[in-house]
């Protein structure tokens, strides 16, 4: 295999620089994979986002060359990557724990790739001190792995994976064991950081805030195959099924039966989209499309008030409240039906126990299809 | 790995940090107190009997006379003697490094079928006693042997002969110390260089050859010491024409009485056994500090790929060929009969009519199991509170503690056999004809491995669990019952059967006690082969067999009992 | 399930061991409460040592005395051990310090006289220590090359005779010995080659073995099962250096031992003259059961157990040969004899001479 593994010298720029075709990967008789298509194009950002054994982390080992595929393909930059070993593919991954060489320092941690190279003592050093100014760790080469911080390791690790320059950068839950606020600032870090230098990365994570705050596009995966795949935006409005939505976090999932645009559900009459298909259905509403009134006042909401309707009518109780910083998130329990989440600002928010009506706005419905 | 089997975090680099450890929770003993018992034991039944015979044999007229240090050493057949016990010790350990290593990476990175049985079955060499291993040697490389037979091949009274069988004692130092902790390093530190663009090969020398280091100069050492001071396999077979320092110090002292140059000899092998154990302790320490390591059980997967496969067949083959083959011999002539094959020899062992014991062989049998339970019994006490010790100290006393209990493996069975002779010869302390000393002989070989096993899991019991039982209302001692007790009870077990399988198979330091009538089942093996007549050679070898088997099917029971975190065995 | 019987097996195992150990606690009392009550008399022997239970039990009805046997590994690391503690025995009588050692163990004193009875009936040339009477005889044994009849038969040569016939170039490759320096058999055929040949002969003797192909192997067990052809039928030499009674033991131990000849025979003018010895101890805790039970080594019940037993001849005149004997032991009209204190003196100048020449 002559490719060389600097990502600008393929042959021909490739319009997807990782395809994956009917991807299958097994663990005895178990499909962890299971038939994945999946494409990423050169310089973009990929996460694919799914909970704990739904089989991303495989994905990204398949792609490594660290797992091999049972069925399909996967190809780099074109070329079929069957019987190309790890180490000649090109591509870098930064481990959910790191993994970092207990007995190196940090820069022979950063140097491992282009030692491994044959890269020479200068330009080694050279690059070793411009990436870890990179990630923020300018001089501290001669530091020793193990007595660094949570964060620090990261972006040892992160500097590590890139030394080599990969075409391709794969990132194992990447911020999943650090702090909350330390996260959020490296995803903003990471996210500026790739496009900078223009690295395709594709990320696993079973967080979905992550994912979204760092992708380009998001592919949510189920037991082995891909549920659903694109913008945060489009699978953040539009989850392609019930497993989506409560993955992403929605819990007001409510089995419905579509007629003549509307859906009737155990929580009343809701209007839908006219193209609606008919027949059964589950119904998603968006906490903050459901509106708390107290009793006898009518519930008002920002959005435009439901028609008349049973829906305007729905009597719960307030089972309890959460701060949320700027909002109260209230669980309701409604007179029928599943129970409701429902989002409230602070002045608003009535208290637990308290009897309230709720209306469901129809624009911050989706439709789903028929759950199992 | 899916994601199903998370990988716990990092741990500290060393455990909880030293300030945690030494000073708060709950503690009875401190590391001094502990130490009574051993230092007592060791003192009492090692280096006073040693101490006694090396006088004996330096102040015969309680004068000094230390001309004789010169005279030794300056013998030319010493100093070739002296150049054979090196040489031969650093080819067999580089020969059993190169053959087993393989066998260790096998058995730490795969699973498959029957891998319980092969760890065991390669552990059974190491406590058979010599007498065994060189008649089944002899059977398979000499006159007549299998190599013979097929290839007119002969290795008896060759150095290949030794070479070889040290391989086949030492196979399981190697799998087990170097193995023990290749299982337990992270597979995807490898992965990760192999990401980073090295090779296969380039990725372990870079990431898993340095984390390996320490526990392979460990086993190297371990290698050395056993060959250093190899004794049976080279009489036997070696022949006439080799003798390592150990054959040297056994023919000065058993066969012509010479004290005096037995006493320097003694000494000499003292210092380099010394040597070496300083070494390893220092090893020793290396290795627990500075690696993070990982449940050996989420480290195997089955093999993949015809590279990998064939890798597994081949160290397959060459277990069989190099530990089962001989053990097959064995089984093969304790088969053979007069009229073929069959089960004669082991009905003749139930008897007496052959007329060649009072007691019938079989009650050997319950002999060796019950001194060997006494023998364990020592080992268990002494190695676990000397590994105690070991746990709650720190410095150089307590390195120098271990190291010296380490000693009796290094030291000829002669010396301390004779030295109990003229050390424990007056009241209160006469043991010289007491059934004790046996079990007190191989309890000196037992504690060694008692300590091996138990000190790395001591180690790794978090004072904070301890601490926790505290604060939730446990006393001390109930807080070791619940917390200490059955996070060590595995290698506890483990430990136990570890001595008591050595002590079964435990022959030297036997051989030089005059003890009652009791035969073990080693002796009484020699026995039978001291004596003319296929009966009683068949017999001797369905004695070893069972002998083998009973050892075997120990160490398979222990194989079930092995923490996931194991030390050196 | 699987903790439960965890939890079994690690109490099990505490308990097991307790057990075993009490038990041998137990039987340990026992014997201490004998030694308290001195009936019983401590007999320091070497691994070929062996009795018949009706005949030590014999002694025990006549005397009182229980006998209690200490073992050591051979003759020699036996007598090595009475020397070092001569003055503070470990039991009351030694028995198995040969005509090769006796000097050594009657210079460390570590015997005391004791005339036993029977002694009138030893020949004369068993008795080394007449006069003195530090050490009885009580059997001997002849260490000679034992040949294959098969073989022999096969290859249709004589068996050799004796010495001079094993440098015979007839008898090239045919014999194996064991090493003088650790093995008791291959020092009394070394020995046994000193008188044959004297001081000063007997180099030049083991210098045309050493052409003829002699093979020196480290112990008698190697070299007769697996060297020697005639035994397991193992090995490819035809001659071996083992015991005058060899043959009698194949033919006991063999597949047939109704058999008309047994399977190997002894080149009768090989052979060196073993003796072994007993003596009481100085410093004997019981001297008075240790004088019966030498007396009892050279009463005729167990002088005519010895043969069957230990494969060696009893001294006296008067006692009976078993028929296995008989029938198939060879008959030593002259066995080569060399004086005890040369042997002490020289043995191991001897030895490092003859590893030299021969091993190296």
């Amino acid at each position: 295999m002559k490719e060389s593994i600097v990502p600008q010298s393929g042959p021909k720029p490739p319009d997807s620089m990782v395809r994956l075709e009917s991807l299958t990967v097994r663990y005895g008789d178990r499909s962890v994979v299971d038939g994945v298509d999946l494409s990423v194009g050169a310089g973009e950002t990929v996460c694919v986002l799914g909970p704990s054994g739904s089989g991303k982390s495989t994905l990204l080992r398949a792609v490594a060359g660290l797992a091999p595929p049972a069925e399909g393909r996967v190809l780099l930059g074109g070329h079929d990557q069957a019987g190309v070993p790890v180490h000649r593919r090109g591509v870098g991954l930064m481990f959910q724990d790191h993994q970092l060489f207990p007995q190196h320092d940090v820069a022979a941690n950063v140097g491992f790739g282009l030692r491994v190279r044959g890269a020479g003592r200068t330009e080694r050093a050279a690059r070793v001190a411009e990436l870890l100014g990179l990630v923020g760790l300018a001089g501290a080469g001669s530091r020793t792995v193990t007595a660094l911080s949570g964060g620090e390791q990261q972006r040892v690790a992160l500097a590590r994976a890139l030394a080599p320059g990969p075409r391709l950068l794969m990132l194992d839950e990447p911020l999943g064991q650090l702090d909350r606020g330390l996260r959020e600032r490296l995803v903003v870090e990471l996210r500026s950081l790739f496009r900078r230098l223009g690295t395709t990365v594709l990320a696993v994570t079973h967080d979905q805030g992550e994912a979204f705050a760092l992708a380009d596009r998001v592919v949510v995966m189920r037991e082995g195959r891909v549920e659903q795949a694109g913008s945060p935006v489009e699978v953040w409005s539009r989850p392609a099924s019930e497993f989506v939505a409560r993955f992403l976090g929605f819990s007001n999932v409510v089995a419905a039966t579509v007629a003549a645009g509307t859906a009737h559900c155990a929580w009343g009459a809701i209007e839908v989209s006219e193209g609606a298909v008919e027949g059964p259905a589950a119904l998603l509403v968006r906490p903050g499309g459901v509106h708390v009134a107290a009793t006898g006042a009518p519930a008002v909401g920002r959005g435009r008030p439901g028609a008349d309707g049973p829906a305007t009518g729905l009597g719960c109780v307030v089972r309890s409240r959460t701060f949320r910083g700027d909002h109260v998130v209230l669980h309701l329990q409604p007179e029928r039906g599943p129970a409701l989440e429902a989002t409230c600002s602070l002045r608003t928010a009535p208290e637990e126990g308290a009897a309230v009506r709720v209306a469901i706005d129809p624009a911050e419905t989706v439709l789903l299809p028929p759950s199992m | 790995m899916s994601d199903a089997a998370p990988v716990p975090g990092p741990p500290p680099p060393s455990g909880p940090p030293a300030k945690l450890r030494a000073g708060a929770g709950p503690r009875r003993f401190t590391a001094p107190a502990l130490m009574v018992g051993p230092v007592v034991f060791f003192a009492l039944f090692f280096g006073y009997p040693v101490a006694a015979i090396v006088d004996r044999g330096l102040r015969p007229d309680g004068q000094w006379e230390l001309g004789q240090v010169g005279e030794v050493l300056t013998d030319e057949g010493i100093r070739q003697v002296l150049w054979f016990t090196t040489w031969q010790a650093a080819a067999s350990t580089v020969l059993t490094l190169l053959l087993a290593l393989p066998g260790a990476y096998v058995l730490a990175r795969f699973s498959f079928p029957g891998k319980r049985v092969l760890r065991a079955v390669v552990t059974v060499p190491f406590v058979l006693p010599t007498v065994v291993v060189g008649a089944a040697f002899l059977g398979l490389i000499g006159r007549g042997g299998l190599l013979d037979d097929l290839w007119g091949l002969r290795l008896d009274t060759t150095v290949w002969a030794i070479l070889l069988a040290h391989v086949f004692f030492n196979y399981a130092v190697v799998v087990r110390t170097v193995g023990g902790l290749w299982s337990q390093l992270d597979p995807r530190q490898e992965e990760a260089a192999r990401l980073l663009g090295a090779g296969a090969f380039g990725a372990w020398r870079r990431v898993t050859l340095p984390a390996l280091l320490p526990a392979l100069a460990a086993a190297a050492l371990m290698v050395f010491l056993f060959t250093f001071t190899s004794f049976g396999v080279v009489q036997i077979l070696g022949g006439p024409g080799y003798a390592t320092l150990e054959v040297e110090i056994y023919r000065q002292t058993a066969k012509l009485l010479n004290l005096p140059t037995a006493a320097v000899l003694t000494l000499l092998q003292f210092a380099a056994v010394a040597a070496m154990l300083g070494v390893h302790a220092w090893t020793v320490r290396r290795r627990e500090s500075a690696l993070r390591l990982v449940d050996a059980a989420a480290t195997d997967r089955p093999p993949r790929g015809a590279g990998e496969r064939c890798l597994l067949a081949g160290v397959l083959a060459s277990v069989s060929v190099l530990v089962l083959l001989p053990l097959g011999v064995l089984v093969e002539r304790s088969l053979r009969g007069p009229d073929g094959y069959g089960f004669d020899h082991y009905r003749a062992l139930a008897t007496t009519e052959t007329g060649t014991f009072v007691v019938p062989p079989l009650e050997a049998v319950g002999n060796s199991l019950r001194i060997a339970a006494v023998a364990t019994l020592i080992a268990l006490v002494v190695g676990g509170s000397a590994a105690a010790a070991l746990t709650r100290g720190a410095g150089r006393l307590v390195r120098g503690f271990d190291a010296m209990l380490m000693l009796p493996l290094g030291t000829s069975a002669v010396t301390v056999g004779f030295g109990f002779l003229i050390a424990l010869d007056s009241p209160p302390l006469d043991l010289r004809s007491s059934w004790l000393l046996v079990p007190l002989a191989q309890a000196l070989v037992g504690v060694p491995f008692v300590i091996r096993v138990m000190l790395p899991v001591l180690r790794a019991v978090d004072d904070r669990l301890r601490q926790a039982a505290a604060t939730l209302g446990a006393s001390p001692l109930r807080a070791w019952w619940e917390v200490d007790l059955p996070l060590v009870r595995r290698a506890l077990v483990l430990a136990a059967g570890f001595a008591f399988a050595v002590s079964l198979g435990e022959f030297g330091a036997t051989v030089f006690i005059a003890r009652p009538d009791e035969p073990t089942l080693p002796v009484a093996i020699a026995r039978l082969l001291g004596r003319a007549g296929e009966a009683n050679y068949g017999q001797a070898m369905a004695l070893s067999t069972v002998l083998m088997l009973v050892c075997a099917t120990t160490l398979l029971a222990l194989e079930r009992v092995r923490p996931a975190r194991s030390g050196e065995f | 399930m699987k903790r439960t019987s965890w939890r079994t097996a690690t109490l099990a195992l505490p308990v097991l061991l307790g057990t075993t150990f009490l038990a041998a606690c137990g039987s340990e009392s026992e014997d201490d409460a004998t030694t308290a009550g001195g009936s019983t008399v401590t007999l320091v022997t070497h691994n070929s040592f062996e009795v018949s239970e009706d005949v030590l039990a014999g002694f025990t009805e006549r005397t009182g005395y229980e006998v209690r046997v200490l073992r050591a590994d051979d003759g020699g690391v036996m007598v090595n051990q009475a020397v070092l503690s001569a003055g503070n025995p470990q039991g009351d009588v030694l028995f198995g310090v040969d005509n090769t050692l006796l000097t050594r163990a009657l210079e460390a004193d570590v015997f005391a006289p004791h005339r036993a009875e029977g002694l009138d009936a030893v020949p004369e040339e068993f008795q080394l220590d007449a006069g003195e009477w530090r050490v009885t005889p009580v059997d001997h044994g002849d260490i000679c090359v034992n040949y294959d009849r098969a073989w022999f038969t096969e290859a249709g040569i004589e068996p050799p005779q004796d010495l001079e016939d094993l440098a015979d170039p007839a008898y090239r490759d045919l014999l194996v010995v064991q090493n003088a320096a650790s093995s008791t058999p291959g020092l009394g055929f070394l020995l046994g080659s000193v008188a044959e040949f004297g001081q000063g002969g007997w180099q030049e003797y083991w210098q045309q073995l050493a052409d003829n192909g002699v093979r020196v192997v480290d112990g008698w067990e190697q070299a007769y099962y697996e060297d020697f052809s005639g035994s397991s039928g193992e090995g490819d030499r035809p001659l071996v250096v083992s015991y005058a009674t060899s043959p009698p033991a194949e033919v006991l131990y063999g597949p047939d031992p109704d058999i008309e000849e047994a399977p190997t025979g002894v080149s009768t003018g090989t052979c060196f003259r073993q003796i072994e010895f007993a003596g009481l101890l100085e410093g004997a805790e019981n001297p008075e059961g240790g004088a019966a039970l030498l007396d009892f080594m050279l009463s005729l019940d167990f002088q005519e157990d010895v043969p069957l037993q230990m494969f060696v001849h009893p001294v006296r005149e008067d006692a009976a040969l078993p028929e296995l004997f008989t029938r198939h032991g060879a008959t030593v009209e002259s066995p080569l004899t060399l004086d005890a204190d040369a042997v002490t003196e020289h043995r191991s100048d001897w030895v490092d001479e003859w590893t030299n020449l021969v091993v190296r």
